[in-house]
């Protein structure tokens, strides 16, 4: 295991959040308070409470794993893909670091980001509504699993892309819909029944139950159908990573 | 000398179908300058890159250092440095954390002094804290050079090191090789400059159409295949070449005004004097004769051309 080249890159990784601080940290904050106004206060004081949770305190943990996903998600493709447009992987490709080595330093760095800024909106998020976290553990479970989740599939995306259209194409058309219709802000029961089946074929949906009842308790899912999917998703990014150093897919030609 | 780098029937045939090379065998000896020729598009930066592992080869292997390239990539790969021939940079990095990150790719701890001496070499430690992006082009060339020197390799590619620079860092570089040389570094380079290999070059390799057409020693190449050539400016046009020169291999250019005589300095009778006195005979009379050595550039032309 080349140890140096995991901490150099992560390193390198972690050194561009910090000469972009403002819209990588910043601006997340910024957006979930946006969010805790129109949705907690604004349409909140109409929806009293969602299955003896007042609705504020609801779309906590929706929040966190929206945040958890898509900044995952943008943070590894971008890292991936940056160095691929620059030129500069050749270094990367060249290197005595096999491609596992490469996997963990990126992947790493793109879930820590998004893991600190899960935990500022965390913060955020106490200063608006109360809080209780009933399974701690289980919600560290979920938080960790879904933020490397979102990185490696993230990484994949990067790695996919040609142009910075399509880096964009997967997180904005499809993952934030996704996200969206997964239960971030209503509990799926809210739903019409035939949307509620439909609601299911939704991967994010396993996601958002299984994190929302480690803070309440409450499910729309049961807790082991939302860790068993969630750990066939993160099953499923790993063979496919494992298939692009395989073939050395738009790395190695 | 021992080679460090072994070759064997390597073909690369990319998915569109284009074999950028036909089974290329090659030894690059330790300690030498080896000089890779060729026009564009011959597979001299696939050739170098399938070897530091950019590329992956279709059949063939290649050893660095007695390692596999593929087996054994790590082994293999800590021995090389690469200066690539685009110059790829992160332009928001600051110089010094780009030149560190390299060697931390190589798994090696970080080693400040070596780092300065290495940018100091390179005129680079003023600029140690600026962005990338706010090099020129020249600085960024050198910067290139020094990030594939941060983790000690002992085998250098230069891919078209000189492309586009001016003269003045062109010299920097040769000066660079020699010093590396000097060093025991081995330096394969690639170049369309023939002037560069003849200036560097121990050996020179002539690479076309994914094919090695000839490996020779540089000295031995010119000595191999220099023709000399004799131009005599007449004082008067001649229309055409008089009977008694006719046994000379002998062209008329410039409207009649020079003749110009090649011949093989190898010989034991460069035929010189006896053409002299047969001008003299038959009366032709000049002002100014001058001789000069077919280059490396003609020779790889003559090459090149011969394949096709």
């Amino acid at each position: 295991m080349n140890f140096h080249a995991i901490k150099s890159i992560y390193f390198f990784e972690m050194a561009r959040t910090r000469r972009t601080l403002m819209q990588s940290i910043v601006s997340p904050v910024l957006s979930t308070t946006l969010y805790f106004v129109v949705f907690g206060a604004a349409i909140g004081s109409r929806i009293s409470e969602v299955d003896g949770v007042s609705y504020g305190a609801f779309i906590v943990p929706g929040l966190i794993m929206l945040s958890l996903m898509t900044q995952s998600l943008s943070n590894a493709s971008f890292g991936i893909y940056f160095p691929r447009f620059t030129g500069t992987i050749y270094e990367i490709l060249s290197a005595p670091v096999s491609f596992l080595e490469v996997t963990i330093a990126f992947v790493g760095a793109a879930a820590t980001k998004s893991a600190l800024v899960g935990v500022i909106i965390l913060i955020t998020a106490n200063f608006f509504v109360p809080l209780e976290i009933q399974h701690p553990v289980w919600m560290i479970v979920f938080f960790v699993l879904t933020s490397v989740t979102f990185a490696l599939l993230g990484f994949i995306i990067g790695i996919w892309a040609d142009n910075f259209e399509k880096l964009q194409f997967v997180p904005l058309l499809i993952v934030t819909p996704l996200a969206f219709l997964g239960g971030s802000f209503y509990s799926i029961t809210m739903l019409p029944e035939i949307w509620q089946k439909v609601t299911l074929l939704n991967p994010v949906v396993y996601l958002i139950s299984g994190f929302r009842w480690s803070f309440y308790g409450q499910a729309d899912v049961s807790l082991a159908l939302s860790l068993g999917m969630t750990m066939l998703f993160l099953l499923a990014s790993i063979l496919v990573i494992h298939r692009i150093f395989k073939t050395g897919y738009k790395l190695k030609p | 000398m021992s080679s460090i780098i072994s070759v064997r029937d390597l073909t690369k045939t990319y998915d569109s179908g284009f074999s950028a090379l036909k089974s290329v065998s090659l030894d690059i000896k330790e300690g030498e300058v080896f000089a890779l020729l060729g026009p564009n598009g011959a597979g001299k930066t696939t050739l170098i890159s399938t070897i530091c592992g950019l590329v992956r080869p279709t059949s063939g292997t290649i050893t660095v250092g007695g390692h596999d390239a593929i087996k054994e990539f790590r082994a293999a790969r800590q021995l090389i440095g690469l200066v690539p021939q685009e110059m790829p940079t992160a332009p928001f990095e600051p110089v010094l954390n780009t030149v560190q990150f390299t060697r931390g790719l190589f798994g090696l701890p970080a080693n400040p002094a070596l780092i300065e001496s290495i940018l100091k070499d390179l005129t680079l430690w003023d600029k140690r804290d600026n962005q990338i992006m706010s090099l020129s082009g020249g600085m960024k060339r050198r910067l290139l050079v020094a990030k594939a020197l941060a983790h000690e390799p002992k085998i250098l590619f230069l891919d078209e090191p000189t492309a586009g620079v001016d003269v003045e860092l062109r010299h920097d570089m040769w000066r660079l090789v020699d010093k590396l040389k000097e060093r025991g570094v081995t330096i394969i380079l690639t170049t369309h400059y023939i002037e560069e290999a003849e200036e560097m070059a121990d050996r020179v390799g002539v690479i076309n159409k994914g094919e090695i057409i000839l490996v020779e020693e540089k000295a031995e190449l010119m000595r191999k295949l220099g023709r000399k050539e004799l131009k005599l400016v007449l004082q008067e046009v001649l229309s055409r070449i008089p009977d008694n020169l006719s046994g000379f291999d002998l062209v008329l250019c410039a409207e009649g005004k020079t003749l110009t005589y090649t011949y093989d300095t190898q010989s034991e009778r460069t035929g010189i004097t006896s053409l002299l006195t047969a001008l003299s005979d038959a009366d032709i009379r000049f002002h100014d004769l001058q001789t000069t050595q077919s280059s490396l550039e003609d020779i790889f032309v003559d090459l090149v051309k011969g394949q096709q």
